[in-house]
């Protein structure tokens, strides 16, 4: 009988990676990727920027080639969601009933968008953006709406607010924290956007929270805790997403906020990896606490770690977490981890579009926040993989270039 | 089918059939070369496609934006005056035969 091999439930961005990775490592037994979605593996990224916005098509969002997968023997499975998993029999099974044999396991299972529980919230013209079907609504709603409300002031929102905008909509922020996208950024950074989306004609509404969706038959406006209304003919719901923990709270593995993962990406029942939004896990530059990456690169990293973990291999020191965020003419990209820092030192003009946010903790650089000033982007996110680092104090001298600065 | 090379920093040759409209990164990414990433999808923000075009196609390609421009600035392994992102590279029937040279190293 052949090896069982792996089983990646999940075919995502972690998921595809996980896969290639195992054959790139000389794993020679089975690898079996099952998706949900009945779409072969896309990226999500476009969804909320360039897909949205019409510049991309469907076509250009696939991952990989089906020739890539089937060259390293990788079966393909989509559409189909696995409900069951028993560990000690090596067997799982999907919502079609297909059987799948396996030897281990590798949970990639993603993030749900966070639902609204209001009054109205599931009227027609309520939108989430999670997947490509969730884009294609969006996409095709867009142009006939001339009100939008975007609920939530985080990436997905902003980039969202930022397309319905060019399309020349009026559109209505509502963020219920004191700044946008807080959790990722510096307050300055926060302060920036709101002003940029605001000059761009984006209304922005912080400290305020929906109270209900206001219909009959589809949404016409939204109100607010503090008692405003407004008149809406699409709703756009970005207000964080869910790890999908299903299947790993029924095989009983230690769950906090997702899917609770070592450096090596193992989960606490021994032939169980996970890797991507599922996962929570210690931060990968200090290696404290437990920290939820929702990025790319850390699909991508944490995929190559699990697939390293599985076929006992060495994976390497730990990644950069990097972030980019494109809304409207604005590029965001973050290096490192900014929060728990103590310290922030601006670079460039936030006036002129152009500047940086580097983060700081007890001295030591942590992470930046560059706002279209990429090379700054890139120097910080290499300095801080060779653990180069500044002080506070020399960053604040605008008249040294940070390659200077960074140079030791 | 436009036809791409890669040429890999140890001299190793892969030649792709490409999808015209689609990005040198794409093609790549797709295929499974080995020597670009293409970790942030297209978006010019992760400098992790760097790749020196061959002369005889370096004019026909769209010029360097200023944003590749910044990008390629920081890129780890030297920049040189046929350095591109292989994301704003789009394949077409004019670059039929395009060799591009892949750095040793990508961020």
């Amino acid at each position: 009988m052949s090896d069982p091999g792996v089983l990646v439930v999940g075919a995502s961005q972690a998921g595809v990676q996980l896969a290639s990775t195992l054959r790139d490592l000389g794993h020679e037994g089975a690898i079996t990727l099952v998706g949900a979605e009945p779409l072969p593996p896309y990226q999500r990224p476009p969804l909320s920027k360039a897909y949205l916005a019409g510049a991309t098509t469907a076509a250009t969002l696939a991952l990989r080639s089906p020739e890539f997968l089937a060259q390293r023997d990788i079966d393909l499975v989509v559409g189909e969601r696995v409900l069951d998993l028993d560990l000690d029999a090596g067997l799982g099974r999907t919502d079609a009933g297909r059987e799948l044999r396996f030897a281990r396991v590798a949970l990639t299972t993603g993030a749900r968008p966070r639902r609204l529980t209001v009054p109205g919230a599931d009227l027609p013209g309520v939108h989430y953006l999670r997947d490509v079907r969730d884009a294609d609504a969006l996409k095709e709603a867009l142009p006939l709406a001339r009100r939008v409300v975007v609920v939530g002031g985080g990436f997905v929102g902003l980039e969202a607010a930022a397309v319905a905008t060019t399309y020349g909509k009026e559109v209505v922020v509502v963020e219920a924290a004191d700044r946008l996208i807080g959790r990722a950024v510096a307050p300055q950074v926060s302060d920036f956007y709101r002003s940029a989306h605001e000059r761009r004609g984006v209304r922005i509404r912080l400290r305020t929270e929906v109270s209900a969706i206001i219909g009959p038959g589809r949404v016409e406006a939204i109100v607010c805790d503090d008692g405003t209304t407004y008149p809406a003919d699409l709703v756009l719901v970005g207000v964080g997403a869910v790890p999908r923990t299903e299947l790993a709270e029924r095989l009983g593995l230690q769950l906090d906020g997702g899917v609770v993962v070592d450096a090596a990406a193992r989960t606490s029942a021994p032939r169980v990896v996970a890797a991507g939004d599922c996962t929570v896990q210690p931060h990968p530059l200090t290696g404290e606490g437990r920290v939820r990456l929702e990025s790319v690169q850390n699909a991508v990293d944490q995929a190559k770690i699990a697939a390293a973990t599985l076929t006992g291999t060495d994976a390497g020191a730990g990644a950069v977490p990097w972030f980019w965020s494109d809304q409207g003419d604005l590029k965001l990209q973050i290096a490192g981890l900014s929060a728990g820092s103590d310290q922030c030192v601006v670079r460039g003009d936030p006036d002129q579009e152009r500047f940086s946010v580097l983060h700081f903790r007890d001295g030591r650089l942590t992470a930046v926040d560059c706002v279209n000033r990429p090379a700054d982007y890139l120097l910080v996110r290499q300095a801080l993989k060779r653990g180069a680092s500044l002080t506070p104090d020399a960053a604040r001298d605008e008249r040294v270039e940070l390659k200077a600065l960074l140079a030791r | 089918m436009p036809k791409v090379e890669y040429v890999d920093s140890a001299g190793q040759s892969s030649i792709i059939d490409a999808v015209a409209g689609e990005s040198v990164m794409e093609t790549a990414v797709k295929n499974g070369i080995d020597g670009i990433v293409g970790e942030c999808g297209g978006a010019a923000s992760c400098c992790s496609c760097h790749v020196y075009v061959r002369s005889e196609f370096a004019d026909r390609f769209a010029p360097v934006s200023e944003l590749e421009d910044d990008m390629l600035e920081g890129a780890v392994c030297e920049r040189l005056p046929s350095s591109r992102l292989a994301c704003q590279l789009v394949v077409s029937d004019d670059v039929d035969g395009l060799i591009v040279d892949l750095p040793a190293e990508q961020l």
